[in-house]
């Protein structure tokens, strides 16, 4: 049921990548338990705008789970209480009310802040550009029923793919690693036939470029599995160990 | 104003091969010397900006998200159609071309359906081998789902991420075309002017969103690959970002808009709840495939959910009304989404509604479950469900999800002929911001295969007939005159809406043209209230001038800034929608007007006066647009009142 609650939230603030930056306090009243989180964050910036201050800068556009840009840090967790939503999902009735919200940007060496709660994901292009892709051109491929894919390869594979490279594997990894992101796309890929073909020299380009852009190491804490919105299993690092594995065999 | 559509000679299924074999190519030496702009990463910007990229172009290709995988094409959930006729149910290229003319109540060009359904089997092929994981059956070949508005089943899907899918392979084929350094990619820039010079288009200006600073890049051709204009309606199904500013830059600079009141109300969404609301959630229209959608037979029952003392569960069998089941027995729960969405409304505007509000009806799994079982249904749609579940906090599985129209896509866009290029000479446009396809209504699973398709295989192909005329155009630097006008201009339209410096948020103005909007130019629309519309839109465009709030300066991340620019745009957009729809005296597709229906509350189209695609042309800031017309000839399809009973 629908229900009205007040909150006092402490919100990080930061006036661009070279600013110390500072938490702020506000507070909130009426906010209904069926808004979602980031319509709970509109209201707040709407108070903020007809206060005449500057409101709070935040990555969001699909608020549906699937573009992978919203990106909260709340009390303490990446797309905060909830399991298996990213902060666009999370709903207020989450909280109770008179609860005190602390709301921060991800916070890792790969991923610097832009502004108040944004942050920039560069370098999760950077790695997929490194050889996260099948290399075809478009054009003079075969027809799309010439190799027959095992269903349950088929479907792994789309588990894999339900990556929406928020980054909240990183955020919460006290290494800073993106093995899970990078996992998820040498396993999508090494699993079909289509991408196999390249997969232990895709694992080691992509694993070069993670280094490279100053992620940390993996040394299996599992803590990303539990964040990861989308259920990406950590049995995909496994999977790309193996193809790293490979690839520095053939080397 | 120059509407010639240049459809190729030949018969209807010729006319793209002799397209091919007669157009002007670039040889690889040239191409290299040649720069295309590609505004836009969704499907169809990222795939022609990959494709461009392959071929051996400079491409710069921009988007306003921080990465090209955002785009609201990511968002797509049921699936993208082609002809394969795997299923061997009775589908060809004739078949998918005459449903699409159909579907889009025949104000559609067929020269250029009929191109869109021939290169549709070629989508598959090129996804598949990008490592696209769609649903197999257990003999490991690609499993298909129907859609509405078909009798066969066409409809390619990965789980109910199928936009997702196909967008990150067009993002990894664009991704690594940028390692290979063919394209440069620009995060977080929004195109905020297109720069003509001798009458073409040449570049664009651009806008750091994160400095705030402006830049000016050159183009042999500019390509906008920009997506819809249905946030105008502030609540929608589009992303947060989604906008149609640059195609109202377009428009400015002298390209036509194209039936801009042909926007698509999808009938299944998550109705409203609240004043806070800030987007509506689309469930995707292959839940009809198993679902099937009523509400209470009974006035008094439908009163007694709306008050909370009756559940739908506790509704007989005999005491439901599946109304499209009952008033189109041919198609049922899979009626074109128009056609849907009016039966939803004419329900809830009888009082037969559910819901708190009473705007909403049911789409239930009852009969499925029992059918398949629930795993079927979990395998199915699990994180539509899923979906469901985490935003009205109600157990699908259980009780009956409940759903109401929203808008969803817009069929208008800008102006195209055969070759995709606008008005605007070197100007092109693609995927949802063109009006090419689609008609008065798009069929599901038709916008993903559209982008591709004017992306990976028509654009590849009809650009180089523009570019080859333009080998020996040399790069301009950016200093040019025009240029640097074309800056200053767009400068000066940013330091104008930081000066109003007013008393109300950019949103607050934005819901308030949402809502007149949505009553006037929304699902059922007549003169009288499309005359108010206009003049609502008037003062609105006036409180935005004189009265908008934007903390911050234009340096700097400023989001209220973009978010006013783009409303400004916004509301140009709405005066045109509601104009065209008040000139266009008939219902058609998506465009439905009272005073043209039948007894029975069908879309009564005007073929002698309104079988044309209506080209707005600009006239400057506070004139009336002027209309011109695209005839529109069909050589093949044979035109009827479309018939789903
Ligand atoms: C919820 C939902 C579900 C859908 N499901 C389906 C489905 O199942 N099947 C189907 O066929 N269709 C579906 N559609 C429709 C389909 O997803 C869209 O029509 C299609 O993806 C549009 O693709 P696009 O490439 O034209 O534009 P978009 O994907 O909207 O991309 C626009 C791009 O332009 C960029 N951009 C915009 N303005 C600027 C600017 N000024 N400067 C720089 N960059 C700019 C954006 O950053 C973005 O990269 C669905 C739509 C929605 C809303
Ligand atoms: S693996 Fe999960 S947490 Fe990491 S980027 Fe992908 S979706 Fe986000
Ligand atoms: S806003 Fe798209 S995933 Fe949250």
């Amino acid at each position: 049921m629908e229900n009205n609650i007040s909150l006092t939230l402490k919100v990080w603030r930061q006036n661009g990548p070279k600013d110390k930056g500072r938490f702020e306090t506000y507070k909130l009243d009426k906010v209904s338990t069926d808004s979602s989180f980031l319509e709970m964050m509109d209201i707040l910036n709407e108070q903020l705008v007809n206060e005449g201050k500057e409101p709070v800068a935040f990555d969001h556009d699909c608020r549906e789970g699937i573009c992978g840009m919203c990106s909260l840090y709340i009390n303490g967790r990446p797309h905060g209480p909830d399991d298996d939503v990213t902060t666009c999902q999370l709903h207020m009735r989450k909280f109770k009310d008179g609860e005190t919200i602390t709301i921060e940007p991800w916070r890792s060496a790969g991923f610097p802040v832009i502004k108040d709660l944004i942050v920039n994901r560069n370098a999760f292009d950077t790695i997929i550009a490194a050889g996260g892709y099948t290399s075809v051109s478009t054009g003079g491929v075969p027809d799309a029923n010439a190799i027959p894919i095992p269903k349950v390869d088929a479907d792994e594979a789309m588990d894999a793919a339900s990556c929406i490279g928020c980054g909240a594997c990183v955020a919460t990894c006290k290494n800073g690693s993106a093995m899970l992101f990078v996992s998820a796309k040498v396993s999508h890929l090494a699993l079909l036939p289509q991408g196999k073909v390249e997969a232990a020299r895709r694992a080691k380009n992509m694993v070069a470029k993670m280094d490279e852009l100053g992620f940390g190491n993996c040394t299996n804490t599992g803590a990303c599995e539990v964040e990861c919105p989308k259920g990406v299993s950590i049995s995909n690092i496994a999977r790309l160990n193996r193809e790293f594995l490979k690839a520095k065999l053939a080397d | 104003m120059n509407l010639d559509s240049k459809i190729p000679q030949g018969p209807m299924a010729e006319k793209w091969s002799n397209y091919k074999a007669n157009q002007k190519l670039v040889n690889p030496a040239n191409k290299r010397k040649l720069d295309i702009i590609v505004v836009g990463t969704g499907l169809a910007g990222a795939s022609a900006a990959a494709s461009f990229g392959e071929m051996g172009f400079n491409v710069k290709n921009f988007t306003i998200q921080d990465s090209p995988r955002r785009a609201h094409s990511i968002a797509a959930q049921g699936g993208i159609n082609a002809a394969k006729n795997y299923p061997n149910d009775g589908d060809s290229v004739h078949r998918l071309f005459y449903d699409t003319v159909k579907g889009g109540d025949y104000r559609a060009r067929e020269a250029n359906v009929h191109r869109l359904a021939e290169v549709s089997n070629d989508i598959i092929d090129q996804c598949v081998a990008q490592g696209v994981p769609f649903a197999r059956e257990y003999g490991g070949l690609l499993d298909n789902r129907s859609f509405g508005g078909a009798q066969v089943s066409r409809t390619f899907y990965a789980k109910g991420q199928t936009g997702q899918q196909l967008l990150i392979g067009a993002y990894q084929a664009l991704m690594r075309q940028v390692n290979a350094g063919t394209v440069d990619l620009y995060t977080r820039t929004e195109i905020v002017d297109i720069v003509m010079v001798d009458g073409k288009a040449r570049g664009v200006i651009a806008r750091d969103l994160v400095t705030g600073e402006f830049q000016r890049h050159f183009g042999h051709a500019v390509v906008l690959a920009t997506g819809g204009y249905g946030n105008a309606f502030f609540l929608s199904t589009n992303a947060m970002g989604s906008n149609g500013s640059a195609a109202i830059k377009a428009y400015e600079k002298g390209a036509a808009f194209a039936n801009p009141c042909f926007a698509q109300i999808h009938p299944t969404c998550i109705p409203v709840h609240g004043e806070f609301q800030s987007k509506l959630t689309l469930m995707s229209e292959s839940l009809r495939n198993d679902g099937r959608i009523w509400v209470p037979k009974k006035k008094e029952d439908a009163e007694a959910i709306r008050a909370g003392k009756l559940k739908p569960t506790q509704i007989a069998e005999e005491n439901r009304d599946y109304y499209l089941e009952r008033r189109y027995p041919a198609f049922g729960n899979l009626v074109p989404r128009d056609v849907a969405s009016r039966a939803a409304k004419e329900r809830c505007d009888a009082g037969f509604g559910v819901g708190t509000t009473g705007l909403a009806v049911y789409l239930d799994f009852k009969s499925a479950i029992e059918r398949l079982g629930e795993d079927a249904i979990r395998a199915r749609y699990g994180n539509l469900f899923q979906m469901y579940e985490k935003i009205v906090d109600d157990n699908p599985y259980e009780t009956p999800m409940m759903i109401y129209p929203a808008i969803h896509y817009t069929m208008g866009g800008i102006w195209v002929d055969y070759e995709l290029q606008t008005t605007v000479p070197g100007l092109f446009a693609a995927g949802e911001a063109n009006f090419s396809d689609h008609g008065a209504n798009r069929l599901g699973a038709s916008a993903l295969m559209q982008g591709l398709a004017d992306g990976y295989f028509v654009l590849p192909y009809t650009i180089q007939n523009y570019l080859a005329d333009d080998i020996s155009t040399p790069r301009m630097t950016g200093d040019e005159k025009e240029f640097v006008d074309a800056e200053s201009e767009a400068k000066a339209k940013f330091e104008k809406l930081l000066a109003i410096k007013g008393n109300r948020s950019v949103d607050s103005i934005h819901k308030e043209l949402g809502l007149v909007m949505w009553d006037f130019v929304g699902m059922a629309r007549n003169k009288e209230g499309l005359e108010k519309a206009i003049e609502r839109i008037a003062e609105i465009k006036k409180e935005f001038w004189s009265n908008v709030r934007i903390p911050g300066s234009g340096e700097g991340m400023n989001v209220e800034l973009e978010k006013a620019s783009r409303l400004a745009d916004f509301i140009t957009t709405g005066d045109l929608m509601a104009r065209d729809a008040l000139h266009r005296e008939e219902s058609c597709g998506g465009h439905f007007r009272e005073e043209f229906q039948t007894e029975e509350g069908e879309a009564m189209r005007q073929d002698d006066q309104f079988a044309y695609a209506a080209c707005w042309e600009y006239q400057g800031a506070d004139k009336a647009p002027v209309m011109h017309k695209e005839d529109l000839t069909f050589e093949v399809v044979k035109v009827a009142q479309r018939n789903y009973k």
